[in-house]
């Protein structure tokens, strides 16, 4: 733009949104071009935190690169860890113990709660419901306190070992996580009167970012986002790993694919996922809670590929080993990358205020897309 | 010597107690919608400051004199520094017109609550009040970004979608009173025993949703989105330009509270004047004057508290949705109340029932 002509000559202006932005969910930039509140076209720019975690996976060996993957996506930083764990003691061949499952699963689980509730709230924000987010914080915190009293740490919290668990439940765990359980129903009803049935809430999200089941396949979804589209994919079911068979539980599955729908799905999967906990919680066996091991981890010359169904996706692990003791290379497929694709087309022809709409309701972490 | 009194001293004074009055009432606005907004969202609010937070407002205002003040390099300067000028003063001198409460006689002076009393009364409140959004179009457009520039449009657009239906949802109350003078409103009010929002019940809520989206208040807080415009016009503002803007707001969120009470809920009168008129009638003159600026501030919180409850509980609109809700909603809705209060005014002139 010349200094002489002014911002009302041109008829289309370019928006840099981000990587300061409050609801670009972190250090994300997309460059807007827009036509008055209209959006022409939109591109994504990444990897303002990129810290080359594969290449760290590389030269640590396979026990000190978990607390390196915590960070990553590090909203829900249980099903990292038990995603990689799980792929290794795959390599290894190695068996869980049962009861350790069982942890896992419960932890996993009320990890996805968290992360579900850190969206919604995140999400309500960005469309200016701010009260929803506050509510969604209270109930997190109550998950984050039973995580702070299993291992010490609320966040990256580096829950489990390759081969098991590291620390035994704690006393009254069970009694934590079903007063937590009794309550947290009421409190997502609570969500529901403020948002599913508000007439402006269904005007920002009913038509807004749809993308249809056949689009949703070819551009990578997964998880909600791909379920909010009708498609029924979910890896605990198609592909069951850890203790998932033993639960039962419904994929909850939207039918436009919209933003609303999406809202609908993961809402719904809060319940689920509750619903697990208290079924596992419930018939948590005894016994050990580490496989038996050798101390210097060193897989067969070999690679693998394993996914886990983490809160925003197929989270999946391509490890390939040369027999060392460190990877010879430790990809992450991390589910926001790939739903982040998915933006250009969603909110082409849409309003402004719709690409934080469908931002949000891809529900990406940028930790995990930059690495 | 009279002349003098009469003309210069008593509205001074009375300038003076509103413009104190009105920066008080602003500062501890703030406080007070933090402090609700925080009770809805199970937490404390601020605390820090004083007992309870309760000298939170003063030191907002120092931390804000005390802030570097920035212009933009490329922002035009002089509009840069007019326009939160321009927004501040309308919405402070529209209370000159606003009846706090009725006149009374002491020490053989005549003495009324109020600055003075405009024939031309609400014309005078609905323009002035409009030309606040001026400067925030121009404080978008001198900025030279373009995060406030989008915020400034829409702001003008808004402006231009809801005053018309804010006008006309007013023109059932002038209608029934027959005054463009807001003291005479109020005392038509009292005269006839029924508020207006028992005629006008209609036109009172098509008002308040005007009002609450004239003020650029959730849910119509487009020009400021937060989410989407990190802070609309005023992005670029810092420091005691920025507080300009921010007692704006909030004198622009009792200005409209105000005229919602005068048009609509009696103004100054107490309530159910017919049942329990007999207890206020016996008050003395100079008391119950000042009663009638009690129960005109407590209406005018009750509104100001509304304003807080709407943000707590509402999402945003969409800019498309905006234009929508005010053209194809609000504007015939407002224009067939029109139509309607006419039609049964009429008839009832016709029949005889009112003169």
């Amino acid at each position: 733009m010349s200094t002489n002509e002014t911002l009302f000559d041109a008829s289309e202006i370019t928006v840099s949104m981000g990587p300061q932005h409050p609801s670009t969910h972190g250090v994300l930039q997309v460059k807007l071009k827009l036509d008055g509140e209209r959006v022409i076209d939109a591109q994504c720019v990444i990897g303002y935190l990129h810290r080359g975690v594969e290449k760290l996976g590389e030269v640590q060996t396979y026990g000190q690169f978990v607390p390196t993957l915590d960070r990553m996506d590090y909203i829900a930083a249980v099903s990292n860890c038990v995603g990689y764990c799980e792929t290794i003691e795959k390599l290894l061949g190695a068996t869980v113990p049962q009861r350790a499952q069982y942890i896992r699963v419960i932890m996993t689980e009320l990890n996805r709660i968290a992360s579900h509730l850190l969206w919604l709230g995140t999400h309500a924000l960005d469309i200016g419901a701010m009260t929803v987010f506050l509510y969604a914080f209270r109930e997190r915190e109550e998950i984050l306190k039973i995580f702070e009293n299993y291992c010490g740490a609320r966040l990256t919290t580096h829950m489990f070992r390759i081969g098991g668990a590291q620390y035994e439940l704690y006393e009254g765990f069970e009694d934590q996580v079903r007063e937590f359980l009794r309550t947290f129903p009421k409190h997502v009803d609570e969500y529901e009167t403020l948002l599913t049935e508000n007439r402006i809430w269904i005007g920002r999200t009913r038509g807004v970012g749809t993308i249809s089941a056949k689009d949703a396949i070819d551009v990578g979804l997964t998880g909600p986002s791909l379920r909010g589209s009708g498609v029924a994919w979910d890896l605990r079911k198609a592909k069951p790993y850890s203790a998932y068979p033993d639960f039962e539980f419904d994929i909850p599955v939207g039918e436009t694919g919209d933003t609303y729908d999406r809202y609908m799905v993961r809402i719904e999967e809060m319940r689920q996922s509750a619903r697990i906990v208290a079924q596992a919680v419930e018939k948590i066996p005894d016994g050990p809670i580490m496989a038996k091991l050798s101390k210097i981890i060193k897989p067969p010359v070999g690679d693998i590929y394993h996914s886990i169904e983490a809160p925003k996706g197929e989270l999946g692990y391509y490890i390939v080993s040369d027999g060392s003791t460190t990877a010879y290379r430790a990809r992450v497929r991390p589910p926001s990358f790939v739903n982040l694709q998915a933006l250009r087309q969603m909110v082409v022809g849409h309003m402004v205020a719709d690409v934080v709409a469908v931002i949000g309701t891809l529900d990406i972490v940028l930790g995990e897309i930059d690495r | 010597m009279d002349f003098a009194i009469d003309y210069i001293l008593i509205p001074l004074i009375k300038i003076g107690v509103i413009f104190g009055a009105l920066s008080l009432v602003i500062a501890y606005l703030t406080f007070l919608e933090r402090k609700v907004i925080a009770f809805m969202q199970v937490r404390l609010g601020p605390m820090r400051v004083g007992p309870y937070g309760l000298l939170q407002p003063i030191a907002d205002g120092v931390k804000l004199m005390l802030k570097e003040d920035i212009v933009p390099s490329q922002a035009d300067r002089w509009i840069f520094t007019l326009a939160p000028i321009i927004t501040l003063i309308p919405a402070f001198i529209v209370f000159a017109v606003i009846p706090f409460g009725p006149s009374f006689t002491i020490l053989g002076k005549e003495v009324a609550l109020y600055v003075t009393d405009l024939n031309i009364g609400v014309l005078y409140v609905l323009s002035i009040s409009s030309v606040g959004i001026l400067g925030i179009i121009l404080g978008g457009w001198a900025s030279n970004s373009k995060y406030p520039l989008l915020g400034a449009l829409r702001s003008a657009a808004q402006m231009v979608s809801y005053e018309v239906a804010l006008g006309f949802s007013i023109m059932g109350v002038l209608m029934i009173s027959g005054s463009l003078s807001l003291v005479d409103i109020v005392n038509g009010q009292k005269a006839s025993g029924i508020w207006n929002v028992f005629l006008q019940p209609l036109g009172f809520i098509l008002f308040f949703i005007c009002g609450v989206a004239e003020n650029n208040r959730a849910p119509f807080d487009l020009p400021e989105a937060e989410s989407e415009l990190v802070a609309g016009f005023h992005t670029e503002y810092s420091g005691f330009r920025f507080s300009l803007f921010f007692l704006a707001e909030y004198a622009a969120m009792i200005v409209i509270s105000s005229m919602a009470v005068t048009f609509f809920w009696g103004g100054w009168l107490p309530p159910f004047p017919n049942l329990l008129g007999f207890i206020w009638d016996q008050l003395p003159p100079v008391l119950a004057a000042l009663s009638g600026v009690f129960w005109f501030s407590l209406k005018v919180l009750i509104f100001l508290y509304m304003y807080l409850w709407f943000r707590a509980s509402w999402p945003r609109y969409r800019y498309d949705q905006l234009m929508q809700v005010g053209w194809r909603y609000l504007m015939p809705i407002a224009i067939g109340n029109v139509i309607i209060t006419a039609i049964v005014i009429l008839l009832l002139e016709r029949m005889g029932v009112i003169a």
